[in-house]
């Protein structure tokens, strides 16, 4: 049964084609395209919102990060739920009632459109586009390792890539949710699935599978045989610099998650402020659950299968499908790598209507064309073309790049940015009547230079390889790095709110403070929120 | 049809109104105390989950060996305190949507009163 990962690749295909072709004679119209005539229902949005966060990366990444190091692992996993709260609290429904398809809509209502939108596009683009690079090379290196037998590194990114054209470019964003919905669903039956499997292997008793947890044998770095406790914290996240990483990060996902564009447009899709909080309730029972279910991923791939047959086996991010062929076998192994297939599938394709958006509707229309379509349909047009566009620069970036290529840092990258300059942008933007032009540019100019100016000297791109390490796999700069955080959150995000303060500050701006109040009643009340498109 | 609405699409909004009647809004009783609702159920709350869910990686990251100890069984305090970041998460989460269901009563109230000012539009 070698090819049933093929056959399983190929049905989802097969599936998601077709609902592109539905989805595609549905897409006239601008926001039919880029907000699926906002008629996406509550909890259909919650699991697409779903489907578009929980990246291969949360799958196939955290299960390895806990088979390897237990316990931080699954504290690792905490934030990407809690913060869920910020978004639920603080951003999704004065975004949904105030805007129209993206963030910027949103500041564009008391600031100077032009400046503003075009810094704003600018930060979208730039955290789409990185995220999509970490998720591409992904992606080619997951399908080589599990189709290895059909699938060239090379194939594998530019099938994924031109899938993602393909869903965006016809089915825009009617597609792109009901792919992530698909998705989500798959990846949720899968993780059950197999957490039972998991719990059916220690006979249902939980304390014997904590008990095995606590006693996990491998073999350390010197080829030593040792036994370690696998829920003691500080296995990954080790002094002096460890717990501050963490710290980092968690503030970069408490921030960052309500500042990410390809989250953000979510919102625009369903009818009103009440749905999209009822959306983000969804979503939030779905994302719990998965990472609550990590626990039997995670420490499920360190007791049953162990740390050192996946180290021979493909590595860390193959403690899941090899979870699964340990517990049921080939075909389940074809399933689960069919499911981290789809997962990755459905993330750039959200990554992907979210920049395209934002070029489009931001700076082409609005920065470039003063807020006019000189022609009928010509926002969406141009928002094909840029996917086109968009999905073969990030192929080619990802085919230059390689498999081995260090890509990790992207992610923290992305959730800097989107936590360093678009949060502090848009809460300033809601609550805070002095606001005004110059302190939003500055403050995303602060924000997206400090994120990665701070990531080029942290020690994911500054460090000293040894010889043998060779090609795009070496560190960028061969120097002891300078920031000694992996995750720049902890500096950037106050000097991005500093920026935007001071900016405010320096500057007088009278208008913006007189639209205040339309901007206040807007977003509170959701008076002349945009609603649904008949069909 | 369809190219009339494109043309609309265009524009931020399709409701457009005075300066005044927007501070009209923005000063009324009305929406004061809207503000006011929200405000005293979303900052306590927001400030709780940022506190609670620090005191992980802080308790964890430098207090490792009092989070080590065995409460039940094998399972340890670390464990424990981040499973329970979940249920908080959703816990929270609950109270807040009960809250919003009294925000939307408030606000209801100010929307028809300015659509009704609007003249039925």
């Amino acid at each position: 049964m070698a090819n049933t990962p093929l056959i399983m690749f190929l049905v989802f295909i097969a599936i998601t084609l077709g609902i592109t072709y539905w989805a595609s004679r549905r897409s006239a119209g601008a926001s039919a395209y880029f907000a699926a005539s906002r008629q996406i229902k509550g909890w259909q949005n919650g699991i697409a919102v779903a489907g578009d966060y929980m990246s291969a990366a949360s799958f196939l990444g955290i299960a390895g990060i806990i088979a390897f190091f237990g316990y931080d692992g699954f504290m690792y996993s905490v934030g990407w739920l809690v913060a869920y709260l910020t978004v639920l609290l603080v951003i999704a429904e004065p975004l949904r009632n105030a805007g129209k398809y993206t963030m910027a809509d949103v500041l564009a209502y008391r600031l100077k459109p032009r400046p503003v939108r075009a810094m704003a596009s600018l930060s979208t683009l730039t955290v789409s586009t990185f995220y999509m690079i970490a998720q591409m090379v992904g992606a080619g290196a997951l399908v080589k390792l599990l189709l290895g037998g059909y699938v060239t590194y090379n194939k594998a990114v530019i099938g994924v890539g031109i899938l993602m054209i393909v869903y965006v470019v016809f089915g825009g964003m009617l597609a792109t949710t009901w792919v992530q919905i698909i998705k989500a669903i798959l990846l949720m039956a899968g993780t059950l699935l197999l957490s039972v499997l998991v719990m059916a292997h220690f006979h249902f008793s939980f304390g014997e599978f904590f008990g095995a947890i606590s006693h996990v044998t491998y073999h350390d770095a010197k080829g030593q045989e040792v036994v370690k406790d696998f829920l003691t914290p500080g296995l990954r996240y080790k002094p002096p610099y460890g717990p501050l990483d963490l710290l980092s990060l968690g503030l970069a996902l408490i921030f960052g998650t309500a500042g990410l564009p390809h989250i953000l447009v979510r919102f625009y899709t369903v009818p009103d402020a009440k749905t999209a909080r009822n959306s983000v309730v969804w979503a939030m029972v779905l994302i719990g659950s998965f990472y609550i279910m990590t626990t039997f991923l995670g420490f499920g791939a360190a007791t049953i299968v162990g740390p050192d047959f996946i180290k021979t086996h493909g590595g860390t991010n193959m403690s899941a499908p090899l979870l699964a062929n340990a517990l049921a076998g080939s075909v389940f192994f074809a399933f689960i790598s069919a499911i981290a297939f789809a997962t990755i599938l459905a993330v750039v394709a959200g990554l992907t209507i979210s920049a395209t958006t934002s070029f489009s509707h931001d700076f082409w229309t609005n920065v470039i064309h003063n807020g006019t379509e000189r022609r009928p349909g010509e926002e969406v047009l141009v928002a094909r073309i840029s996917a086109f566009v968009v999905g073969a620069v990030a192929i080619a970036i990802a085919i230059v790049l390689g498999p081995t290529a260090n890509v990790a840092f992207l992610v923290a990258l992305a959730f800097a940015v989107a936590a360093s300059a678009n949060l502090p942008v848009i809460v300033l933007s809601i609550f805070w009547r002095r606001f005004n032009t110059a302190g939003a540019v500055c403050g995303l100019a602060v924000g997206l230079l400090a994120s990665i100016g701070l990531i080029l000297v942290s020690p994911s791109l500054m460090a000293i390889d040894p010889p043998t390490v060779t090609g795009t796999a070496r560190h960028l700069i061969q120097a002891k790095a300078w920031f000694p955080l992996e995750n720049p959150g902890i500096l950037s995000i106050p000097l991005g709110f500093i920026g935007a303060i001071v900016g405010t500050l320096i500057s007088h701006e009278p208008t913006s403070q007189h639209k205040f109040n339309e901007l206040l009643v807007r977003s509170n009340t959701g008076l002349g929120a945009e609603k649904a498109g008949a069909h | 049809m369809a190219n009339a609405v494109k043309n609309l699409e265009v524009q931020p909004t399709k409701y457009e109104a005075e300066q005044s009647t927007w501070d009209e809004i923005a000063e009324s009783r009305a929406f004061k105390d809207l503000m006011a609702t929200k405000r005293t159920f979303i900052v306590p709350a927001f400030i709780f989950f940022v506190v609670y869910y620090f005191a992980l990686p802080v308790l964890v990251g430098y207090a490792p060996q009092f989070m080590s100890t065995k409460v039940i069984g094998e399972v340890n305090l670390a464990y424990l305190f981040a499973l329970s970041q979940f249920f908080v998460a959703w816990i929270i989460a609950a109270l807040y949507v009960r809250a919003a269901n009294n925000f939307d009563r408030l606000a209801k109230d100010i929307l028809n009163k300015a659509e009704d000012a609007k003249g039925g539009k």
